[in-house]
């Protein structure tokens, strides 16, 4: 369907007071904040483990991964589940409230101006009448080496 | 096709069916004379026959129809039983095999099958000119007379063609003899180094038992003279008189056939596997009613069932604080009944998850019978407690580490039959496989009389590929030596063959059982054998933990590992080395803090008392403080995401009654 139409169906979210999108095919569901059991010894921004409908989750926050300041806790930050292949996993975000059909003809390849750390998270940004919309390369985000490496480090 | 309703319990039923042969194939092979076992093989095949036709797979059932002429012929005595007659049948068994896989893949299951129905025409014809319909006879055997059946008949005949002496052997015990049943054995042993005993009146069976008089008759082929056999016989003590005859076939028609049912007529075979065989009678009556009562269940299902059902424990909690906060006397009431059934409940889909070991066990007949022909080895497999229950989680892994231990021993154990002669020892080895459970867990042992593990091979193998230092090899007792080999890059093979010995496999095997929470060892004597004994947890989903809080984190350490726990002052702490240890019933025992090791954010100070969990690893100790014991507790064991899968210490998560995560602690990385 999302081919023959090529539009991206995405779910909005904001960050930093800015707004993100996922594709809502890899998106499992939203969830307000919940209790989160901390696992020591993992990355930083790994924030720990919930109970997703008996499926311990990991959950990580999305501010801090991807190098900006760790998310403030509000009434309105949710948890994204996300699923890449095997690997669910949470995201903390401040807020996530739209469902937006992009087309992909408008789908621009990322600035490379905006940084230069950050930027391989980042699959492409989308001019939406006032709004800038940047749509994340999950993939990248949730690399498992990104998170293992750490702890190499680390230990 | 996958919409036929009928299409599973079909593709079920004919992998059953194709068990069942491939088994009795192997019995039968051990005790080619027993009809019973035919008759068992010719009633599966004939069922998966008229199964396939049903269905409309032509190839399957014609290839069936073939196979089962073949064992009709086996039935008539027209067909000899041989290991060339048997590899054929086996390899029809495999095409048959090859077949259900395809339709269970969503194929038509057709498959070339000409060459092999070629082969089992060729067995068939030739042969074929009277066929008696002849079932075997249930009568037991009171009278001392010796008739004999068709089938008898026709070895007897064929043994005379063969130029072998047929001799009728009576044999009378002293009437002093205390232990009957041995000196038949004795006498049996030595009738079987004569040649072939078809026949025994009393049965085996009923002689094992010590029914019987003084005296027994044996029929027994054998190339050897009449005085030889008599000289022999009467080398056991204890023997009164020993009667030699030559068994002449008359031509009276028998009019009573001796062979019972589930007498194998291998006495010796018999009397060695007595558990064996009485296991497998058992399993056969077993069957028999299991089958009437039991279901299928597609294991999704219950998989579904088991995680809606951990669901409803943890509500289960919550509501059970809830209603105690409320203190209303009603609702604690229901709450407390509600307890109690989802804790029957949980017992019973915890036992449907189990299933005997068998499900493993099954396919190594054939293997090892494969294994030892392309080694040119003889080997006896003889299972043991193959009806030991264990969770079907641990059942889908346990698998392939059999297979390389098993494929180990053959080709590494056991030796080539001339060796073994070499050796004083039996020509033919034996393999025991030997699952039972122990406490909460379940052992399976894998044990062979070969040649054991040469110290001074293996210290040599393992000096040179650097896996120890010769300095630390000398210091190393015989079983710090053997739990080398199952260190990675080892392979003390002098030749790679294709069964094992690529230096991969005991290494693999010690993860994959560690990775299962258990342990393995091995065991050995050199020119002995080997025992390799693998034990393993009962179930991979439940686990009894004592929770323990450490500042406002919980964690689940496992009760496996825990010694006993203790509170101790403060002051008891003494300094060794610049780490904390204390004296614990004579042992200086290092502690751990785990608010340290674990990095729990701090929010009050610790008391002048330490609550201590002693936790062991082998003959190693530690005490990790904690700060106060919450109890014992039986969790559900959920993996950690792969995500953080390589987090320090930590072996698994799971979920507590108030709904929240609590991590369940790896000790063994705790103790240094």
């Amino acid at each position: 369907m999302e081919e023959m139409s090529s539009f991206l169906k995405v779910i909005v979210f904001q960050l930093n007071e800015e707004e993100y999108t996922i594709p809502v095919h890899q998106v499992g569901s939203i969830e307000r904040i919940m209790a989160i059991t901390r696992v020591p010894g993992t990355a930083p921004f790994v924030k720990g483990v919930i109970n997703l409908r008996g499926v311990v989750t990991p959950i990580i926050d999305l501010g801090e991964r991807l190098g900006m300041e760790s998310t403030r806790i509000t009434e309105q930050t949710r948890i994204i589940t996300v699923k890449i292949g095997d690997l669910a996993v949470g995201l903390i975000v401040e807020g996530a409230n739209d469902v937006l059909d992009i087309n992909q003809e408008l789908i621009e390849p990322s600035p490379e101006a905006i940084g230069t750390e950050d930027l391989e998270f980042i699959q492409g940004v989308v001019h939406l009448e006032q709004r800038l919309l940047v749509l994340l390369n999950l993939e990248k985000v949730l690399s498992l080496e990104e998170a293992l490496d750490w702890k190499k480090a680390e230990v | 096709m996958d919409n036929n309703p009928y299409l599973e319990v079909f593709i079920d039923e004919s992998k059953e069916h194709l068990q069942a042969i491939n088994d009795h194939l192997l019995l039968l092979e051990k005790d080619p004379e027993d009809l019973s076992i035919v008759n068992e093989i010719f009633r599966s095949a004939h069922t998966l026959k008229g199964m396939s036709a049903t269905m409309g797979y032509q190839d399957l059932s014609n290839l069936t129809h073939q196979m089962e002429n073949v064992l009709d012929g086996v039935r008539d005595g027209l067909i000899k039983v041989d290991a060339d007659m048997l590899d054929i049948v086996f390899d029809s068994v495999d095409g048959l095999e090859a077949m259900v896989m395809d339709i269970a893949d969503g194929g038509a299951g057709n498959r070339d099958v000409k060459r092999v129905v070629k082969m089992l025409e060729g067995i068939e014809v030739g042969e074929r000119s009277t066929t008696f319909a002849f079932e075997p006879a249930q009568q037991t055997y009171p009278s001392m007379n010796l008739s004999i059946d068709e089938f008898t008949r026709t070895v007897l005949e064929q043994s005379k063609e063969q130029g072998q002496q047929n001799y009728r052997v009576e044999v009378t015990l002293r009437d002093d003899c205390l232990l009957k049943a041995a000196r038949v054995y004795m006498v049996f042993e030595v009738l079987e180094q004569l040649g072939e005993v078809i026949l025994s009146v009393p049965s085996v069976e009923q002689l094992e038992n010590e029914e019987f008089e003084q005296s027994f008759i044996v029929l027994l082929i054998t190339t050897s003279n009449m005085e030889e056999v008599e000289r022999k016989i009467h080398k056991v003590s204890e023997i009164e008189r020993v009667e030699v005859a030559e068994f002449l076939i008359d031509s009276r028609l028998p009019e009573l056939s001796p062979l019972e049912e589930d007498d194998p007529s291998d006495p010796v075979n018999n009397i060695k596997s007595e558990e064996k065989i009485a296991s497998v009678t058992s399993e056969k009556t077993n069957q028999r009613q299991v089958g009437n009562k039991t279901i299928r269940i597609n294991i999704d299902r219950l998989d579904g069932l088991m995680n809606l059902f951990e669901e409803l424990v943890i509500d289960k909690g919550r509501l059970e604080q809830i209603s105690s906060e409320l203190n209303h006397t009603e609702l604690q009431e229901t709450v407390e009944h509600m307890s109690r059934i989802s804790g029957d409940l949980q017992s019973i889909i915890l036992n449907m998850r189990m299933v005997p070991i068998e499900q493993v066990f099954n396919r190594f007949p054939r293997m090892v019978r494969q294994f030892s022909r392309d080694l040119n080895k003889q080997v006896n497999l003889n299972i043991v407690g193959a009806d030991t229950e264990l969770d079907r989680t641990v059942i889908d892994e346990i698998g392939d580490p059999l297979v390389h231990l098993i494929r180990n021993a053959l080709d590494h154990g056991i030796e080539s039959p001339a060796e073994r002669e070499r050796k004083g020892k039996e020509s033919s080895g034996n393999l025991e496989l030997k699952a039972f459970h122990r406490g909460n867990h379940v052992f399976i042992e894998i044990a062979d009389d070969g040649a054991g593990i040469n110290r001074d091979k293996v210290i040599r193998k393992a000096v040179s590929n650097h896996v120890v230092t010769e300095h630390q090899a000398l210091k190393m007792n015989n079983k710090q030596v053997y739990e080398l080999i199952m260190e990675s890059g080892f392979s003390t093979a002098d030749t790679v063959s294709d069964v094992s010995g690529r230096g991969v496999g005991l290494d693999v095997v010690k993860s994959t059982i560690e990775a299962l929470g258990g342990t393995i060892t091995v065991n050995s004597e050199l020119d002995r054998g080997s025992i390799f004994s693998v034990q393993l947890p009962l179930t991979l989903s439940i686990i009894s933990v004592m929770l323990v809080e450490v500042q406002k984190e919980k964690f689940a350490i496992p009760l496996g590992s825990i010694i006993e726990t203790a509170i101790v002052k403060k002051e008891d702490v003494m300094l060794a080395h610049r780490k904390q240890v204390i004296e614990f019933r004579g042992k200086v025992v290092p502690l751990v803090f785990l608010e340290e090791v674990l990095e729990v954010p701090s929010s009050h100070e610790k008391d002048e008392y330490l609550s201590l969990v002693m936790v062991r690893k082998k003959d190693k100790m530690a005490g990790l403080v904690v700060d106060s014991f919450i109890g014992q507790q039986e969790v559900v064991l959920k993996s950690l995401s792969d995500y953080l899968s390589g987090a320090y210490a930590i072996s698994g998560a799971t979920i507590l009654g108030d709904g929240q995560v609590a991590l369940i602690l790896d000790s063994d990385a705790l103790i240094k």
